[in-house]
Order: structure tokens, then sequence, then C-alpha cells
């Protein structure tokens, strides 16, 4: 199996400099026929990289430790989920699985290729460039299916218990669905530059890869923090380790662009900013895979240092010389059709938010390399942990958060005095009133600058809040009114009929939602103690009983438990099994984290051991405010990316007169691409 | 009259300076109490776990480690002993060196670290603003979408519209 395994990896590399090469003189000559075999070429990269992966996949569910691989990252006693995801475990298996996923993406992009016959030959030539790189990687540089030296053992090294996890079976794929798709609006921004694309479509079919990449990312990310959440038992959720940072940095220059490119869609404006910001994120995606796989920074989550970091350093470098060979070349396509009107407008709000997700991605960047700096340039390393992270990064949010209230109220060209007032009056008084209540209830601002950001969070979420719900509502009633409905029944049609505008609403909620939940950190609590049969222990206004301990043994690990009683206010509420376990194979412990989550705190329970000197065992107690928003958050996001993501519904056209129609005419014409009716985007 | 109404004014604005100022002073006799909890729990996260796992001292957990436990012992020694903070960090900085601390200091070449962001930050803004002022001066390339119909044709259009609409 491992030489079939081997001969598909190298058949895919073939086929792989076939598409490309056939590709490219299809283009040159202009032959439609030698462009279909590439297109052919391209889909059966997919087969055989599937072909490949399933053989790692089978060479795992039959435990074949005469692969190295299989016997670094599996057992014999490992449940099938985590046989499976084995696949990303390591670092040949997860390189594989990437070149999986990209032919996947290519596949599809090759199979749509009437949507746009020629930029889709253009965008799989680029496609193939990528795919020939990761195929590269798998064959010479991370073989997964290297035979292992000596005999055969009759057991596994096991997988990492960390990754044991069901979370960990769904976390990596989603993020790595991310990180890949990002290839495609890359393959079509380049495409679209080389063959100097007339009009803007493709601009609508990247922004839509670029949505599909950011959906996958996003969901990689929350998925990734509530792993770390829920496994490490460590109480939080964002630890600003490198590889976490890894996976901010394209989705910070993704969300600016899916920005920015409303800019470039309504008024055709910002084009060269576009396509380096989609330069700029697939490049940061392939950076931050860089970073995690080469040992250049050090971090709990990164895979052993190997030698394939001078691999990514070229290719990164050879991808952006093309990019910046193309734009050198072509840069007279990108020139901007409309000029900036005035400051206090939805033009200048995007600029804004550019500039502030750029600074944020860059601070995240800097932070994470800077330790490389500085033992470059003093000889000695230093440590850039949370408390960098985060002086720097909130003022930087709170700011993006005032524009998430701001931006999507202003006109496109110019808004006026007139205007601001009516919009934001009412809802910055109901922010200056919660801000009011919350000092009232007992947060103190002043006292530490934690409690200053934490109120400025909730003041600025309320208001976007605000400003959205009266967004829906204005627009809502207007539906009902014209429908003879409800209001809700209103913002219903409202959203199917403009999905991208009122999509995008939706994910800000999910945006503010999440931060409420971020603004809860400043009031997270801790305490740790021993805890004998019929011990006490209290935290806020939950009192634990220990009532007993116990111990199990199955085929991967054995495992202790504590069984606690939880009291709230003197009455029992729940009892909470915080355990931890052993793996056999890996021999390794990790920690299984009981928790209670509600809408206002998580009660966090972690089993940390026994005392070496006593024996007793030590329970770890965390009071988490508000964590539950921060998931909560994260379903909106999801659901708003998903509705943006749908077509609209078309409204039942009435008969529209002559008069009417020449109107809307004058008005577009006017406003240049400007919405002409309630329900069209902004 | 309005010399009275200024001087009424006046009076109230002092008025209410003094109320703040009283406040403020208040709030802050409030707040100048750092507990020995406060203060750990700030000490502790401004250092680093040595034993390898990358974690802040406080929040290291994994089973079994010895050295976070140690170093929090030696934390509260030297909180016990009255040293401040400063005399605590450059102690276990001494001890194990500057990657102990999980934030660069704001000394030497380590400042770099915390003024770059904020120099790109002014950089960035300064840039958009130059980028406005030049898009406010500059000439529409074409102030139609290119794709869409001709001018003489909209002129047609714009005639008719005007003809149909005129009240």
């Amino acid at each position: 199996m491992p030489q079939i395994g081997s001969f598909t990896l190298l058949l895919g590399l073939a086929l792989s400099v076939y598409a490309f090469a056939a590709g490219l003189f299809a283009i040159v000559r202009n032959d439609d026929r030698l462009s279909e075999t590439a297109r052919r070429a391209g889909i059966a990269v997919f087969l055989a990289v599937t072909a490949a992966s399933a053989v790692l996949v089978y060479a795992a569910f039959t435990n074949d430790f005469s692969l190295a691989y299989i016997r670094q990252h599996s057992n014999r006693a490992l449940p099938g989920a985590y046989k499976f995801a084995a696949l990303w475990s390591g670092q040949e298996g997860s390189l594989l699985f990437w070149c999986w996923l990209l032919a996947a993406y290519g596949l599809v992009l090759r199979m749509r290729h009437k949507v746009d016959t020629r930029l889709v030959a253009h965008a799989a030539v680029v496609m193939s460039a990528v795919q020939i790189f990761f195929l590269v990687l798998v064959d010479f540089a991370a073989p997964p299916f290297v035979i292992a030296a000596g005999a055969i053992p009759a057991d596994g090294n096991g997988l990492n218990p960390l990754l044991q996890y069901p979370e960990m079976v769904i976390h990596p794929p989603m993020l790595y669905l991310g990180y890949v798709g990002m290839t495609v609006p890359f393959c079509f921004a380049l495409a679209a530059l080389i063959m100097k694309y007339p009009g803007e479509k493709w601009i609508h079919i990247t922004r839509r890869w670029t949505m599909v990449g950011w959906l996958f990312l996003t969901c990689g990310i929350f998925l990734g923090s509530f792993w770390a959440y829920k496994v490490l038992g460590w109480g939080g959720w964002w630890g600003w380790d490198p590889v976490e940072n890894a996976s901010l940095l394209p989705f910070l220059t993704g969300t600016a662009f899916l920005h920015s490119v409303m800019m470039q869609e309504k008024r055709g404006m910002m084009k060269v900013w576009n396509m380096w910001l989609i330069f700029s994120t697939f490049l940061l995606a392939i950076f931050g895979t860089f970073l995690t796989r080469s040992g250049v920074v050090s971090s709990v989550h990164a895979f052993a240092e190997s030698n394939i970091g001078p691999y990514f350093v070229t290719f990164m470098a050879l991808t952006f010389a093309v990019c910046m060979f193309f734009f050198v070349r072509n840069r007279s396509h990108l020139e901007s059709e409309h000029k900036l009107e005035s400051l206090v407008s939805r033009e200048s709000s995007f600029l804004f938010n550019n500039v502030l997700l750029l600074v944020a991605t860059f601070a995240v960047l800097w932070g994470t390399l800077f330790p490389v700096l500085s033992e470059w340039v003093t000889g000695h390393k230093v440590t850039v942990g949370p408390p960098f992270f985060n002086k720097v990064n909130i003022p930087i949010a709170l700011c993006l958060l005032l524009l998430t209230a701001v931006g999507p109220l202003l006109a496109w060209r110019k808004t006026s005095a007139e205007s601001i007032r009516k919009n934001f009056l009412v809802p910055a008084l109901i922010a200056l009133a919660t801000g009011v209540a919350l000092v009232a209830y007992g947060i103190r601002p002043w006292v530490e600058i934690a409690y200053f950001y934490s109120l400025m969070t909730v003041m600025l979420s309320v208001l976007v809040a605000a400003t959205i719900g009266s967004e829906f509502i204005r627009g809502g009633l207007v539906i009902a009114r014209h429908n003879n409905s409800n209001v809700f029944h209103g913002m219903w049609l409202l959203t199917r009929r403009n999905t991208r505008r009122y999509g995008g609403y939706i994910v800000h909620l999910g945006v503010i939602v999440t931060m409420i939940g971020f603004a809860g950190v400043a009031f997270y609590q801790n305490t740790e103690q021993e805890l004998g049969f019929g011990d006490k222990m209290s935290i806020g206004p939950y009192t634990l009983v220990c009532r007993s301990y116990t111990q199990d043994d199955k085929p991967n690990y054995s495992s202790e438990w504590a069984i606690l009683d939880i009291y709230k206010n003197g009455k029992q509420i729940t009892t909470m099994y915080p355990e931890q376990r052993f793996y056999k194979a890996s021999q390794q412990p990790a920690t299984i984290v009981a928790n209670r989550s509600t809408i206002m705190e998580d009660l966090y329970l972690v089993y940390t051991g026994k005392n070496p000197d006593n024996g007793r065992p030590i329970i770890k107690a965390h009071l988490n405010p508000l964590v539950w928003w921060i998931w909560a958050g994260a379903h909106f996001i999801l659901i708003g990316t998903i509705v943006a993501l749908m077509p609209n519904m078309q409204a039942k056209s009435k008969k529209v007169s002559p008069r009417d129609q020449a109107r809307a005419l004058v008005d577009s014409t006017a406003e240049s691409r400007a919405p002409v009716e309630a329900g069209t985007d902004r | 009259m309005s010399i009275a109404r200024n001087v009424v004014c006046r009076n109230r604005v002092k008025r209410w300076a003094a109320g703040l100022l009283l406040a403020s002073a208040l709030l802050l006799m409030g707040a100048a109490g750092d507990p020995t909890g406060q203060r750990f729990d700030r000490l502790g996260h401004n250092l680093m776990c040595t034993c390898g796992c990358g974690q802040v001292l406080l929040e290291c957990n994994h089973v079994g480690c010895t050295t976070s436990e140690q170093m929090r012992q030696e934390m509260k020694l030297a909180m016990a002993r009255g040293d401040s903070d400063d005399v605590i960090l450059a102690g276990f900085v001494g001890k194990y060196g500057p990657t102990v601390l999980s934030a660069p200091t704001t000394t030497g070449f380590n400042r770099v670290a915390w003024i770059m962001p904020v120099v790109i930050f002014i950089a960035a803004l300064v840039a958009v603003i130059l980028v406005v002022r030049a898009w406010k001066n500059r000439t529409p390339r074409n102030p139609l979408n290119p794709g869409s119909s001709a001018p003489e044709e909209l002129d047609e259009f714009r005639r008719r519209a005007r003809e149909e609409t005129a009240l």
C-alpha cells in the first residue's frame, strides 16, 4: 500500500505539471482543445491525491506500523474518529491533507469553468502552480509514506492526547479549508490581473470565494479557541500563541478585503488596494503555515522542526515576484473610476476600517516575529506574550467597533450632518445609558484599565446593536407597510431580498456578541485548593463539595475523576466531574475539564493532579463571566456569512411604468451604481 | 442682566468642577488599595512559566509542572519580603533570563517592539489622508460604468426621463 500512496502522489505531481504547462500554452496559443486537456488533468489531480489520502487513512485504520507516520501518530486502541484525524495530526499527513483540499478546490473551480471559461482557464493555471509546490513538498520534502527503519513494533506511539477530542476532529479541517480556500480568490485575482480582465465580474467571483474561505477560517479559529478552552484547562480561550496568531493574519486581511471590495463593486475604487489585499491574504496564509512548520518561532501547537522552511521561503518569494511583475506590467488596468467626494462617507469609513485591520495585522505579525528579530539584533530572545498583544490590539478593536457602528449608516459619496444626527442620536443615547447603568451596577473603569476596556466594549457593542437594529426595523417597517404584514415578516423579506447587506449586519451582530464575551475577561477569577472527601471550596456564589474520587481503565487510557457537588447560594444545582487521564501509548497525562456554562458565567473545574507530598487531589476552579457569548457570537457570524452567500430573493415584480423606469435610470446614472431601491446593496 | 447671568453660570460651573474633583479624589482613594491577591495576579501575568510550555506563569496548568509552582512560591516570598514589583521582576530576570518576562520591557532595543505599531498606525493614517486628498483632487477617468450605455444613449434616456417626469 505505501507504494501505491507514493505512486499516486508522484502521478498527482506529473498531472499538475501537465495542467500548468498545457494550460499556459493553451492560453498563449488560444488553443481550446489543449485548454480542455489541462482542465481534465487538473480534475485528475484530485483523483490522484484522493487516492493517496485514502491510502494513508487505510494504513491508520489497519494499524500499518511499517509506515513511520502511522507509527508516530496512531496506535491500536485509538478510536476510529481519531485514527481518521491522524491524517492531519503530523507534518507529513497535514501537508497531504492540504494538498487534497487544494485539489478539491481545484476540482470545484474547474467543474464550474462555464462561469467564465477564459478567466477560469487562467485561474486554473495559477492554481496548478500552487498545487505543484505542495505536491513537491509531499513527494520530496515531507513524504508521508516513508517506511520506518527496524522491526515493525506491536503498537504505535499514539496520537497526542491533546488532539484526542471531538473538537480536534473538526477544527483542523475547518482551519485548513479556510487557509487553502484563500488560494481560490488569489488565483482569480492574479488571473484577472494577468489577462487585464474587462469589467467587474472577476471581483464578484473573487469576493464570493473569499467569503467561503473566510467562513471556514472563522469557523476554524473559533473551533480552535473552543478546543483550547475545553481541553487545555487553563481557563482561557486565546493565548496569542504564534500558531493562533498565524491563523489571525489572513483572517484580518480577508476581513479588510471583504469590506473594501464593496468600494470596487459600487464605485470602481481601490482596485490596486483590493488586488494586494487578496495577494497578501494568500501570502499570509502560506506564511502562517511556514511559521508553524519551520521551527522559526516556538509554539506549543507547532509541528516538529523540519527542513521545509526554505521551500516555503522560496515559494513565497516567487509568488511575490510574480504578483509584483504582473502588477507593474498591468497596473494601468487598475485605475480608479471615481474620486472621493467627502471624508464623511461610506468610502472613507471603509478606508479607515482597512487601515485599522491592517495595523492590527501588522501588530500581530510584529509581535509574533519580534523574538526572532530581537535575537538577531541583540543576541538574546525576548518573550512577546499576551500583555503585549492585548495592550496593542484592544484599542484597535475598540476603534473598529466604533466604525462598525458608524460605517453602515453613512451614505455613499457624502453624508450630511443632519443625517448623522438623525441616525446616531438615539443609538448614542442608548449606549450612553448602558454605560451609566453599568457604572451604577458596580463596574469601576477608573480602577483598572481592563475594566475601562470592558465598559467601552459593552457600550460600543450596544451602539452597534442599536444602529443595526434601527436599520432592520426601518427597512422591515417599510416592507411591512407595503405588504400589509408585520415588522418581523418585513425584516425577514428585507434580509432575503438583500442577503449580502443584511447577512453582513448579522455578522456584525455576531461580532458584537463575541466582543461582549471578550469584555468578561476583566472579571475572570480562579482559585486552587486541595480537596479531600467532604472538603469545601468557594468561588463567587458557588460552593464546591467533594463527594468522592473514582477511577476507570479503558484500552486507550486510564482515568481518575473527582465527583463534586455544586451549590449556589446554599442550594445544590448540579454535580460535576473534572477528570484526569493517562494515555497509555504516548505515556502522557491530560486533563478533561468539567464546565458548567450559562449565559452569565462559566464554572470551569480542572482536576490538576495530586499534591506530591501528601497525595491529596488538587482542584482548580475558574469563574469566567460571559464566555457563553463568545460561542453564541460565533454562531451569529457563521449564520450571517451563510446568509450573505445566498442569492437574493427577487421581489415580486409589479408592473413598472415607463415613468418609474426613467426615474430609476436617472437616479442610477446620477449616483453611478449607487442603489436605486431600498432593497439593494449599500 | 447678562453679567449677573454670567456670574451665576460661572459659579455653577465651579460647583460642578469642585464636585467632580471631589468625586474623582474619593474614587481614586477607593481604588488606591491594591490587595495582595490582585498584585500577585498582576505580577504573575507579567511572567512566563519556564518549563517550556509557553504559558503565562499563572496560567501554566499542565499536569505535573513543578516549575510553575516553584516560581509562584518565589513570587509569594518576594512579596512577603516587601520587594517592589520592579525588584521582583528584576530578580526573576536575573535568575531565569529575559524570556521570563511575558512582554518586552520599555528599555533598549525592546522599545522598538512597542513603538513600531504606533509608528505604523500614524504612518497609515497619514497615508490615508494623502490618499483621500489625492482622490478628492482627481478627475474621474470615466464618470460612468465603462460597461454601461454609451453617453449619447444616456442623453436620450435623460431627455425622455425629464420629459416624462416634468410636472
